[in-house]
């Protein structure tokens, strides 16, 4: 049995009928054909799938696509704009915040949702903000230079928030 | 060779050029691979340690909607062959390692079925209709209960869990312990730990009935050694196997390995004429992807009451697991050959005993084996200086090789390439305002806190290696082509997952041809494009491999000298070329350019007689020695006396790998090997219960690192070149496992030892250490009761 569910992701409706078990990750991943939303534990713990859901950060892996009905997301596909980075992904570019790169599109989108409602955090808030996302290539440092980076560059003038 | 010369890439932080692609969800891995009719497997798995299988049901799994089939052991292993082991010790009993079991599986995670089907969860749902008869046997899981007589045996075939034994003895070791003031024994245990790198493991085999040909894309370190031992496990000869690794989301040594899965999911390709695709699941990588570690020792260091220390010896148990991987025996044996360390150390008697337990097999794991020698050293360095009542920084100076030792021949048996161990040591401790942190303890210890310093001096062994000590060759190959366009491919048979050599390559190369990095396209990682390759481990990719490309410019630059010669009416002699341009000595204005040779080159028109047209060329480069990092790091950790909780109050890391090709990668490697090592010395542990159980399946049960749990870094380095390739580098990813252990162990052991607390072994989990804390203290109070615990 399908339940029909439409998610409007990275700004276009998406509708596809699915299986009521059909995980968010999923539906994006399979259905949606966008890989960059990553599958690291399946069980909340990793932080690779994390997308925005309503501008909030939530893992796809512990969500339901029925769950999701109505609601916006944004993946890592849909953060750079008309071509050019967001200032999130221009500070983990400048400050190696990256290596192998699997964890990155959901430690990118944890820091975008942090610097959302917090537009200078500390290195303590921001560790907590990205106590939900496992790296195991970086070591962190470089992550947290990374987003303390990306405040200075959003509190320029006309860059986006 | 010619020395490299910069003319500006080399040694600049410059930001990666595989980031733009991974930032942006455009990076290719293996799960993001969709190949027309593709069909999807999923492993059922042994839930016990040892057990009889007595019957296996696949019927009811075979008739869920939309199951293409169901294999067994019995199906598949005779199609499939065993999986290799590179290690040949003289006494080595191998168990036969099947792709699936037979009638015996023998840890928990022992692959038993295989469902192939049309989608991820109907293959999954499939596993749960497989019915097995499982009788459970006595299953062993501590190596030490394993020697024991009476024990339960993982293969009962061999008659023991000894799987080989290894000595590895040089010097005087009986008269230099009698000559000895002292003789510091300590046992260690270097626990069971799990990769867990992010992307789990995976695949998908894909089988061209008409050319007979299969091409792999596997999230592998090493895509050109499973192209060289899948053809024995599969029967696909090697030119007819491309593997390909796409992007690779972290290995760490696990994926440095040729698992069952990329046999199966290969052969089943070919028997059910369909692309088959397996991903690993989490559960799946914490039980049956290698694990690292688990060494017992039993060591002792013999020292005058100056600090000179005279001879090592170590009795130590390695735990295999149940079977042996591509590696599984030989990494124990890398702590025996770094167990002399930075010291000049005059014999040693590291004699090995490699067990079998019914648990998973261990392999490589970021340092293997180097971090338990280290570990190991320099906690006895400094049990000795505390012994001794000595400066353990004095003590440690005391017995390094002077700069102009090297090569400095250990009694170990390497010749350590070049080094000047007193500098690295100098300069972190400047870094560590090394004064000014002794007052603080000082300070802390007056007010009754719990703090302490930890030093460790590392050396380890990099590059590996010269071929002589390599199973299957320790050469590194490399390809440019300067293409018709004068666009540059420089190909490597290093397999880059994170390290960032597309980068780093890129300016090697760049700055040799004096071609801008924009025009340079560094490819890896697709065995039908690098022909050859070792790959990637053992902090030898840029080592080896930027040789190999540099060979590789050096030859095209002296063929493009007769081609821009014979257009300018001169011999190749008289040719200078710099900064990517060729000119006859004395005429600048004349020079021709990479993208104009490369024509002429190409379109073949004018060239010289019997010059071959084109500019490729390609190199195996092979290393006379391996190279050798060291460095020192220094750590101030405090402990809360009613909680156990450790604080990394102060980490200073200076390590020396040679010239830097890009400082900013350097770094990104150090710090995530401390974190590593931050993970093992407080946290990380695998643990199987007595039964063989495993108790840490999960990120919930197997505690890694997080951000809040990483202290700032002061991070220095010291520029030693290594004479072992021209680019003087020395390789830079394990540094960080092997440094940092004992310096943090040693700061969290000072801090504890105004207690009396000698040796807590890792990890140092609070509860472990409140522990510590609790008993010392009642003994202090002395007549007072024990406290209840």
């Amino acid at each position: 049995m399908k339940t029909s569910v439409n998610i409007r992701v990275n700004g276009t409706l998406r509708t596809h009928d699915v299986e009521p078990r059909v995980l968010l990750v999923h539906f994006l991943r399979d259905l949606c054909g966008l890989t960059g939303t990553h599958v690291g534990c399946e069980t909340t713990l990793c932080g690779a799938c994390t997308v925005l859901l309503n501008g909030q950060a939530v893992k796809a892996c512990t969500i339901l696509a029925v769950q999701a009905d109505g609601g916006e997301v944004t993946t890592i596909e849909g953060l750079a704009s008309n071509g050019r980075l967001h200032p999130v992904q221009e500070a983990f570019w400048e400050c190696h915040g990256l290596q192998c790169g699997f964890c990155t599109p959901g430690m990118i989108l944890a820091s975008v949702e942090l610097l959302q409602h917090n537009p200078q955090p500390s290195r303590e808030e921001i560790a907590h903000a990205i106590d939900g996302n496992l790296c195991r290539c970086t070591g962190y440092s470089h992550i947290i230079d990374a987003v303390q980076c990306a405040a200075k560059k959003m509190a320029q003038p006309g860059e986006a928030k | 060779m010619k020395s490299a010369k910069s003319n500006g890439y080399i040694g600049q932080a410059i930001k990666r050029v595989e980031d733009p692609r991974l930032m942006q969800g455009r990076a290719t891995f293996v799960d993001d691979l969709r190949l027309p009719g593709m069909l999807h497997a999923a492993v059922l798995r042994s839930p016990h340690a040892h057990a009889t299988i007595l019957g296996l049901k696949t019927e009811a799994a075979k008739a869920l909607p939309g199951v293409t089939d169901v294999f067994t052991g019995a199906e598949i292993n005779q199609a499939c062959g065993l999986v290799p082991c590179s290690a040949s010790m003289p006494d080595l009993k191998a168990p036969k390692h099947t792709v699936l079991a037979g009638d015996r599986v023998y840890f928990v995670g022992h692959p038993v079925a295989i469902v192939v089907a049309a989608s991820p969860s109907i293959a999954r749902d499939a596993l749960d209709l497989i019915e097995v008869d499982y009788d459970p046997l006595p299953a062993v899981a501590n190596p030490e209960k394993a020697l024991e007589k009476e024990s339960p045996l993982t293969h009962p075939d061999h008659g023991t869990n000894v799987a080989f034994t290894w000595l590895l003895a040089n010097g005087d070791v009986d008269g230099l312990f009698a000559q000895a003031d002292r003789v510091i024994k300590q046992r260690i245990v270097h626990q069971r730990l799990t990769p867990m790198a992010i992307e789990p493991r995976g695949c998908v085999a894909s089988f061209h009935a008409g050319e007979g040909s299969l091409t792999l894309w596997t999230s592998t370190q090493i895509p050109h050694l499973v192209r060289t031992l899948l053809p024995g496990m599969i029967g696909v000869a090697e030119n007819k196997l491309r593997i390909v690794t796409p992007e690779v989301g972290g290995g760490f040594g696990s994926k440095l390995n040729l698992y069952v899965e990329e046999a199966m999911c290969s052969h089943l390709a070919m028997r059910l004429g369909a692309p088959v695709k397996w991903i690993e699941g989490r559960r799946e990588n914490a039980m049956a992807t290698i694990h690292g570690r688990d060494q017992i020792g039993e060591y002792e260091l013999a020292v005058k009451n100056d600090g000179t220390v005279l001879a090592i010896k170590a009795r130590t148990i390695a735990d295999l697991g149940s079977y042996l991987q591509l590696l599984t025996p030989t990494i124990p044996t890398l702590t025996g050959l770094m167990i002399s360390g930075c010291y000049k150390l005059k014999a040693v008697r590291f004699e090995l005993t490699g067990v079998y337990t019914n648990k998973m097999a261990t392999d490589a794991y970021r340092g293997a084996g180097r971090p338990e020698a280290t570990y190991a050293l320099e906690r006895l360095m400094d049990l000795a200086a505390a012994e001794l009542g000595l400066d353990p920084v004095k003590m440690r100076l005391k017995n390094f090789p002077k700069p102009g030792e090297f090569p400095f021949h250990t009694v170990t048996g390497l010749a350590y390439d070049s080094g000047n161990y007193q500098r690295a040591l100098k300069k972190a401790q400047d870094l560590a305002s090394w004064d000014a942190l002794l007052e603080q303890r000082d300070a802390a210890r007056q007010a009754g806190r719990l703090f302490g310093i930890g030093l460790s001096t590392y050396v380890e062994i990099c590059g590996l290696g010269p071929s002589k000590i390599m199973a299957a060759g320790g050469w590194e190959w490399g390809c440019v082509r300067i293409e018709i366009s004068g666009k540059v491919t420089a190909i490597t048979g290093t397999t880059p997952h994170g390290q960032g050599q597309e980068t780093s390559f890129a300016q090697i190369v760049g700055d040799r041809l004096g071609v801008p990095m924009d025009d340079i396209v560094v490819l890896r990682g697709d065995t039908a494009s690098a022909h050859f390759g070792r790959d990637t481990y053992g902090s030898r990719a840029t080592v080896l491999g930027g040789t190999a490309l540099l060979m590789s410019v050096d030859k095209i630059i002296a063929k493009a000298k007769i081609l821009a010669g014979a257009l300018l009416g001169a011999s190749a002699k008289k040719i200078d070329f710099r900064g990517g341009k060729f000119w006859v000595k004395g005429k600048p204005k004349n020079a021709l350019d990479w993208k104009r040779l490369a024509q002429e080159a190409y379109v073949a028109k004018n060239l010289p007689a019997n010059f071959e047209p084109g500019l490729e060329a390609s190199s195996f480069f092979e290393p006379k020695n391996c190279t050798y990092p060291f460095g020192t790091h220094i750590v101030a950790a405090e402990v809360e006396r009613e909680t156990g909780d450790v604080t990394i109050v102060k980490y200073v890391a200076v390590d020396d790998c040679g010239p830097q090709v890009n400082p900013l990668l350097v770094e990104g490697q150090l710090q995530g090997g401390i974190a590593h090592s931050l993970g093992q010395v407080l946290f990380e542990r695998t643990v199987y219960d007595g039964d063989g159980q495993l108790l840490t399946g999960e990120f919930t049960d197997y505690s890694m690192p997080r951000a809040r749990d990483i202290p700032e870094y002061v991070i220095g380095s010291t520029v030693t070149p290594s004479p072992s390739n021209p680019l003087g580098i020395k390789g830079v990813g394990e540094a960080g496992t092997i440094g940092a252990n004992p310096a943090i162990a040693n700061a969290v052991m000072d801090a504890l030892a105004p207690l009396g607390i000698r040796h807590v072994d890792l990890p140092l989990l609070p509860e472990k250490l409140w522990r510590a804390i609790e008993e010392k203290t009642a003994e202090l109070r002395k007549k007072k009761p024990r406290s209840q615990s």
